[in-house]
C-alpha cells in the first residue's frame, strides 16, 4: 500500500474494475488476472472487444497470456528493470504527457544538492548508515526550498522550489532521467530475459495509448508485492503512469487486485500492527509519541488532507473510549498501547519460536498452509501455552500438533477450536479490491454451534470485562472503558448474543457526541468533513465516514446499478468516489483533456466541479484558485493540484518521505537469485530484514546447489482451506503439481505426471510434475540460460486433497516498508521422485542463543559485482 | 427413469415446420423436451433469494443465496444486478454451497489438552470461559507498563492475533478495538503477506 500511498496519497487501487473496459491499452504484470480474478477479467475482455490492446508480462504463460495481444516472458524478480526501462524509454523518446506531468506531478520540484543517487553510489542512496543500523537517514531525500511571501503578507514561508521548464539538472524529471539511464532495452534482455523486440513493442503501445485522447491501465496483484522490493515495483509502475498521464482518468489508473474478500477492508479498518483504522499510525516509542500532542505533531501535516489528523484521531479515541475520553485526559490517548518494534507476522513467528509469545488467536487464517518457513512455524506453535483457532474447518494450523512426523505427546500447547459462521450465515460489510464497501444480508442460521466472528469477539470482550470488573489497576481502564454495547435490535438475535453489525458500522461512520446519551441515540455524522478535534464527534474509521449518514441509511447496502459508474451500488471510500484523484481527468483549466476521456470537470456556470463521479476535490474550488503559501490544509494547494492528500497536491515521482528503501525505485536482485546484480555492486535491497539462524537457512545469491528460479502462484479453483474441503473444487483441481519446462524435465529426468521433489535450504516438497511449454527457459542476453519452476500455493495437509504447502520452502525475509515476505521469487533444485519423510524434529530442537546470530550460511549482502 | 424413445423423423420434421425455432434443434433435428423435462422447475424457484457476497477473492461478486421456507440453503448463484459481476461467478464462487453445507465442516467447539493426541468436544461456554481465563492470565504475566528507559508502552507482547482478511469490516474493527484494549499489539492479517 505505501507504493500507491506515497505516490498518490491513498493506499488503494486508483480506479474500479468496471472502468478497465474504457482503457485503450491494459498492461497486466504481477498478476494472472484471468485465472485469479476471472469475473473482473471480463472488463479486460470488454476493453479488448472495443479495440484495446492487452499486454501480459509474466514468468509463466497463463490463460491471461493466452488472450493477451502480446505476451512478454520475464525472469521472476526483475520487474524494476523492465518498468524502469519503460520509464527511460518514455523519457528518452520524449513520449511523456508533458502538460500533465508539469501540472500534476512533482517533476519540476528541485531535489536538494546533497542528494546522491544509486548511480553515484553503486546501488545505494545518500544517507546509508552501515554497521548496526543498516538503514537510511533520509534527510537528503528532500526538496530544495525557497522563501516566498506568506499569502496574508505576514512575513515569509518556505516552499518547494520548482522549475516548470524542466531544465534544471536537479529537477525531479532530470534526476529520474539519470537514475534510469542504464535501464535500456539491452539491459532488459540481459536481466529480464525479455527480447528487445517485444520490449520495444510494449514501449510503443503504452506511449501510443496514452495522452489527451487515450489512456492505459495497469493491473497487478501479489506477483508484484511479495518481493523484498515489492513496494518499489508498484512505485515504478506509478511513476510510469504519472509520466503517461494516466492517473485520475477513465480507462487509466493502477488496479491493485487483492486476493481476499476483505483484504482492503482489513487494511482500511486495520488489523495490522502498525495501523489504527483510517491509516492513522499506531503510537510508537520510536517516534516518542508519549502524549497526544506529540502524536498529533508527528502525524499532522501542515498542508494537504492530513492536516485533519487531529479530528480523525480524537474522534477515534471518542469511538473507542466514549465518555472516558475527555479533553482533560487527552481523550484517553494513554490507553493505547505503544509499539516498540516490528510486531508484524514474520517477526511474531520468530518471537513465538523463541518463546516470547504465549497465547495466539488465529481467526480465519491458516499460516501453516499459506505461511512461510512452516518448519519454524510449527516449532513456534509448539512453544505456545495456548492457541485459539476460529474457523469452519480443521486447518493445517489447528492440526499442527499432529502434522507429519510430530508426536502429539510432546506438544504442550493447549488448543481451542471455535466453529465460525459461514458468510451466508451472517450480515456485515466487506470492502472489495477497488475500495467499495458492500453489505451482505444474512441468509441462514449458523450451522450447529457456529458463531459469527463478531459474536465471538463481542462475547470474549464481555467475558474479559467481567473478569476485570473489580480491578482498580489503571492498566485495566483501557479495557473497562471501551464502549462495548452493540446489542441487536432484533429480539431473537439479541437472545442469542449476536451483536448488531450495523451498529458497529454506524460507530465506524461516526456520530455527534451528546453527553450522557448512548451512541444509539446520537445523531450520525454525514461524512468525515463533519468530524472535529474537540471531542464533540466520535468515529471509528474516518475514511468510511459517510457510509451510514443517518440511523436508517446504510449506503453499503445500496443496490442500484447502472451501466457506468454505478454510484448507487455499494459505497466506495472516500465519499463514494470510484476513480481517485479524478480532478486530473480535466486539464489545469478544468476542461476534460478530451471529449473521449471526459469524466470530472469544472462547470463555470454553477461554479462547481461536476461529472459522472463524485469529484475528488473541494467542490467549489475554482481551477484558477491560487495556492496560498503558508495557509493550512488544502488552501496551500492551487485549484489545479489534484492529489489532495499530498503536501504539495501533486503525484510524487520522487518520494521524499515515507519509504525506507529509496525515493526512487532501484533494481536489486531477490535475496535468493541465480544471477548477480549486473547494475550495481549492491546485490539486494540493503534495507531488507532477514533472520540469520539455523532454523531459517537461505539459499543465498548465485548458489550452485540451487540453480533454478522458483516462483509461486494460485489456482482458479482453490484458495486454501476454504476450497480443499469443497468436493466440487477438490474434484476440479485434485493435486499439487510442479510446473517445469520440457528442457529442464529432460535434463533432470523428470516425467510429466510423475512425482518430483523441489528443494530449498528450508525444506522439500513433492508434487506431480507438470511438464509444460507454459514455462519457458529464458536466455539472459547472450549469457546464462535460466529455468523457472512454478508451484501453486494452495495446498496443505488438511482437506479432501492433501498436498504439500509451498510454505515449507519459503524462507523468512522481509521487505522493509511493509514487512512482506519474498515468496514470489526464490531459488531451488528439483529431482524426480518423492521427498523424504518429515521427522518433526524441529519442534523439540532447542534454539541455543548462539544460533540467533548464526553466521554459517552464505552471505548475500554486498556481493561483489561479476561482470 | 429412463424410457426408450423412438423417433418418427417425418412427424418431427412436420412439427418443426409448424413453428419450432432454430434454437430448439440439436443439429438438423428438433430438440424436443420430454413431459418430465417440461414439468421441471429450477430448485431456486422454491426459495427466496438473499443478497450476499462471495467470500473468496476481493473482486466482490454479489451472490443470491436461495433459501427455502425451512431456512435450508437450496443453491447459491451469481446476482445479475451487480455492476461488478452481473450474475457471473468463478469456480470458487459457484461452489459456495459446498463451502457452507458440508459434512466435514466443524460446527462444535473442540478442545485439545496439552500433550493430548486427539481433539475432544466441549461445550462452547466452557471453551470461551477457559479462553478468557487464559487471556487474563497471560496478560497479567506479560503486561509491560514502561520500558527500562521509562517510556510508557502499556502493551503485551505475550499475546498475538492473526486474521482479518476473510472476515468483515465490523469484525476487524471490533477485534482491533478489543485487542488494543487488552494492550495486544501484534495484530495482523493476510493483508500483510
Amino acid at each position: 500500500m505505501p507504493g500507491l500511498g506515497t505516490s498518490f496519497g491513498r493506499g488503494g487501487a486508483t480506479t474500479f474494475v468496471q472502468d478497465l473496459q474504457n482503457a485503450d491499452c491494459i498492461l497486466i504484470e504481477g498478476s494472472n488476472f484471468a485465472e485469479c480474478h476471472p469475473v473482473a477479467f471480463r472488463f479486460v475482455m470488454k476493453a479488448k472487444e472495443r479495440g484495446a490492446t492487452v499486454i501480459h508480462v509474466d514468468p509463466r504463460f497463463t490463460r491471461t497470456s493466452a488472450v493477451a495481444d502480446l505476451y512478454a516472458p520475464i525472469r521472476s524478480g526483475s520487474d524494476i528493470v523492465f518498468l524502469g526501462a519503460l520509464v527511460n524509454w518514455v523519457l528518452t523518446n520524449e513520449r511523456y504527457f508533458r502538460d500533465y506531468v508539469v501540472a500534476y506531478t512533482n517533476a519540476s520540484s528541485l531535489v536538494r544538492e546533497d542528494f546522491a543517487d544509486t548511480e553515484d553510489l553503486d546501488g545505494i542512496f545518500s544517507g546509508w548508515q552501515a554497521g548496526e543500523t543498516q538503514a537510511y537517514d533520509t534527510a537528503t531525500w528532500a526538496f530544495e526550498l525557497e522563501e516566498v511571501p506568506r499569502f496574508d503578507g505576514n512575513g515569509t514561508v518556505k516552499v518547494v522550489k520548482r522549475d516548470p521548464t524542466l531544465q534544471h539538472p536537479r529537477c525531479v524529471l532530470n534526476v529520474l532521467r539519470r537514475h534510469f539511464a542504464r535501464y535500456t532495452p539491452e539491459m532488459v534482455e540481459r536481466v529480464c530475459g525479455t527480447s528487445r523486440d517485444t520490449f520495444e513493442r510494449i514501449c510503443t503501445l503504452l506511449a501510443d495509448n496514452s495522452g489527451r485522447e487515450r489512456t492505459t491501465a495497469f493491473a497487478y496483484a501479489v506477483g508484484w508485492t511479495q518481493h523484498t522490493v515489492g513496494v518499489q515495483y508498484i512505485r515504478t509502475a506509478a511513476i510510469l503512469q504519472m509520466l503517461l498521464g494516466n492517473i485520475g482518468r477513465p480507462g487509466g489508473g493502477i488496479m491493485a487486485l487483492r486476493g481476499h474478500a476483505d483484504i482492503q477492508g482489513a487494511t482500511d479498518i486495520a488489523t495490522l500492527y502498525d495501523l489504527l483504522p483510517g491509516y492513522l499510525p499506531m503510537p510508537s516509542v520510536h517516534r516518542d509519541e508519549q502524549t497526544l500532542a506529540a502524536y498529533l505533531k508527528a502525524n499532522t501535516k501542515a498542508t494537504g488532507w492530513w492536516s485533519n489528523t487531529p479530528k480523525y484521531m480524537v474522534s477515534l479515541l471518542k469511538a473507542f473510549y466514549g465518555e472516558a475520553a475527555r479533553a482533560e485526559n487527552d481523550f484517553a490517548y494513554e490507553y493505547l498501547p505503544q509499539l516498540t518494534g516490528d510486531h508484524s507476522t514474520l517477526p511474531t513467528q520468530v518471537a513465538m519460536r523463541d518463546g516470547l509469545v504465549r497465547g495466539f488467536f488465529v481467526i480465519g487464517q491458516n499460516p501453516m498452509g499459506s505461511g512461510m518457513n512452516n518448519e519454524l512455524g510449527r516449532a513456534a506453535l509448539a512453544k505456545l501455552e495456548w492457541m485459539v483457532n476460529v474457523d469452519s474447518y480443521e486447518t493445517d494450523t489447528a492440526a499442527f500438533w499432529k502434522a507429519e512426523g510430530v508426536d502429539p505427546s510432546t506438544v504442550g500447547t493447549e488448543c481451542f477450536f471455535i466453529p465460525t459462521a459461514a458468510l451466508l450465515e451472517k450480515n456485515g460489510t466487506m470492502t472489495n479490491t477497488n475500495r467499495m464497501l458492500q453489505w451482505h444480508d444474512k441468509a441462514l442460521e449458523p450451522a450447529g454451534e457456529s458463531k459469527s466472528d463478531l459474536w465471538l469477539i463481542y462475547d470474549l470482550g464481555k467475558r474479559l470485562r467481567a473478569l476485570y470488573a473489580d480491578s482498580d489497576d489503571p492498566k485495566d481502564r483501557a479495557l473497562l472503558d471501551l464502549t462495548w454495547d452493540y446489542e441487536h435490535d432484533d429480539a431473537r438475535e439479541r437472545r442469542r448474543g449476536e451483536p448488531s453489525a450495523l451498529k458497529v458500522l454506524q460507530e465506524i461512520n461516526g456520530y455527534r457526541v451528546e453527553p450522557g446519551k448512548h451512541q444509539d441515540a446520537c445523531e450520525q455524522v454525514g461524512g468525515f468533513t463533519e468530524l472535529a478535534a474537540d471531542g464533540t464527534t466520535a468515529s471509528g474509521g474516518w475514511i468510511y465516514s459517510g457510509v451510514c449518514p443517518d440511523k436508517t441509511t446504510n449506503k453499503a447496502r445500496n443496490r442500484k446499478a447502472d451501466d457506468w459508474t454505478s454510484l448507487g451500488w455499494g459505497y466506495s471510500w472516500p465519499s463514494n468516489r470510484r476513480i481517485l484523484y479524478n480532478r486530473a481527468s480535466a486539464d489545469p483549466a478544468g476542461k476534460p483533456w478530451s471529449e473521449r476521456k471526459k469524466y470530472v470537470w469544472w462547470d463555470a456556470q454553477t461554479q462547481t466541479w461536476t461529472g459522472v463521479d463524485v469529484p475528488d476535490f473541494p467542490l467549489g474550488k475554482a481551477p484558477d484558485a491560487a495556492a496560498k503559501p503558508g495557509a493550512d490544509g488544502l488552501d496551500a494547494h492551487s485549484g489545479a493540484d489534484p492529489f489532495i492528500m499530498q503536501l504539495d497536491g501533486r503525484a510524487q515521482i520522487f518520494v521524499a518521505a515515507g519509504l525506507k528503501d529509496g525515493p526512487l525505485p532501484t533494481h536489486y536482485e531477490p535475496v535468493e537469485s541465480v544471477v548477480p546484480n549486473v547494475l550495481y555492486a549492491q546485490q539486494h535491497n540493503p534495507t531488507l530484514r532477514e533472520w540469520r539462524r539455523r532454523d531459517n537457512p537461505l539459499n543465498g545469491a548465485v548458489n550452485p546447489d540451487f540453480p533454478y528460479v522458483l516462483t509461486t502462484y494460485r489456482l482458479t479453483e482453490h484458495s486454501g482451506i476454504m476450497t480443499r474441503y469443497v468436493p466440487w473444487l477438490a474434484e476440479l483441481q485434485p493435486a499439487l503439481f510442479v510446473e517445469i519446462d520440457p528442457e529442464l524435465a529432460v535434463a533432470k529426468n523428470i516425467r510429466n505426471g510423475e512425482w518430483m521433489t523441489v528443494r530449498t535450504a528450508i525444506g522439500e516438497i513433492e508434487g506431480r510434475a507438470l511438464v509444460s511449454g507454459r514455462m519457458r527457459p529464458l536466455r539472459l542476453g547472450r549469457g546464462q540460460r535460466v529455468h523457472q519452476v512454478g508451484v501453486p500455493y494452495n495446498f496443505g495437509a488438511s482437506g479432501l486433497i492433501p498436498g504439500d504447502s509451498v510454505g515449507d520452502l519459503v524462507p523468512l525475509v522481509m521487505e522493509p516498508n511493509v514487512s512482506i515476505q519474498e515468496s514470489k521469487t526464490m531459488t531451488c533444485d528439483v529431482r524426480p521422485g518423492r521427498r523424504a519423510a518429515r521427522t518433526g524434529s524441529a519442534i523439540n530442537a532447542a534454539v541455543p542463543p548462539a544460533d540467533r546470530a548464526f553466521e554459517g550460511q552464505p552471505t548475500t549482502r554486498g556481493l561483489e559485482r561479476k561482470e | 427413469m429412463a424410457t426408450k424413445r423412438t423417433f418418427d423423423l417425418g412427424a418431427l420434421l412436420g412439427r418443426a415446420r409448424d413453428g419450432l425455432r432454430l434454437d430448439e434443434r440439436v443439429g438438423p433435428l428438433p430438440n424436443l423436451a420430454s413431459q418430465r423435462t417440461e414439468r421441471l422447475v429450477a430448485r431456486t424457484e422454491r426459495g427466496r433469494p438473499v443478497v450476499s457476497l462471495c467470500g473468496y477473492c476481493a473482486v466482490g461478486c454479489s451472490t443470491l443465496a436461495y433459501v427455502d421456507g425451512d431456512g435450508k440453503l437450496l443453491d447459491v448463484e451469481g446476482n445479475p444486478d451487480s455492476p461488478v459481476s452481473a450474475g457471473r461467478l468463478c469456480p470458487k464462487g459457484s461452489a459456495i454451497f459446498g463451502l457452507t453445507v458440508n459434512e466435514r465442516r466443524w460446527t462444535r467447539a473442540k478442545y485439545r489438552a496439552p500433550f493430548a493426541t486427539e481433539w475432544e468436544e466441549k461445550p462452547l461456554d466452557w471453551v470461551l470461559t477457559r479462553i478468557a481465563e487464559r487471556v487474563k492470565e497471560t496478560r497479567e504475566q506479560t503486561f509491560v507498563r514502561t520500558t527500562p528507559e521509562g517510556k510508557r508502552v502499556n502493551h503485551t507482547l505475550g499475546i498475538a492475533s492473526l486474521g482479518g482478511a476473510t472476515f468483515g469490516i465490523e469484525e476487524n474493527y471490533l477485534l482491533g478495538k478489543l485487542m488494543h484494549g487488552l494492550g495486544v499489539v501484534s495484530i495482523e492479517n493476510q493483508a500483510r503477506i
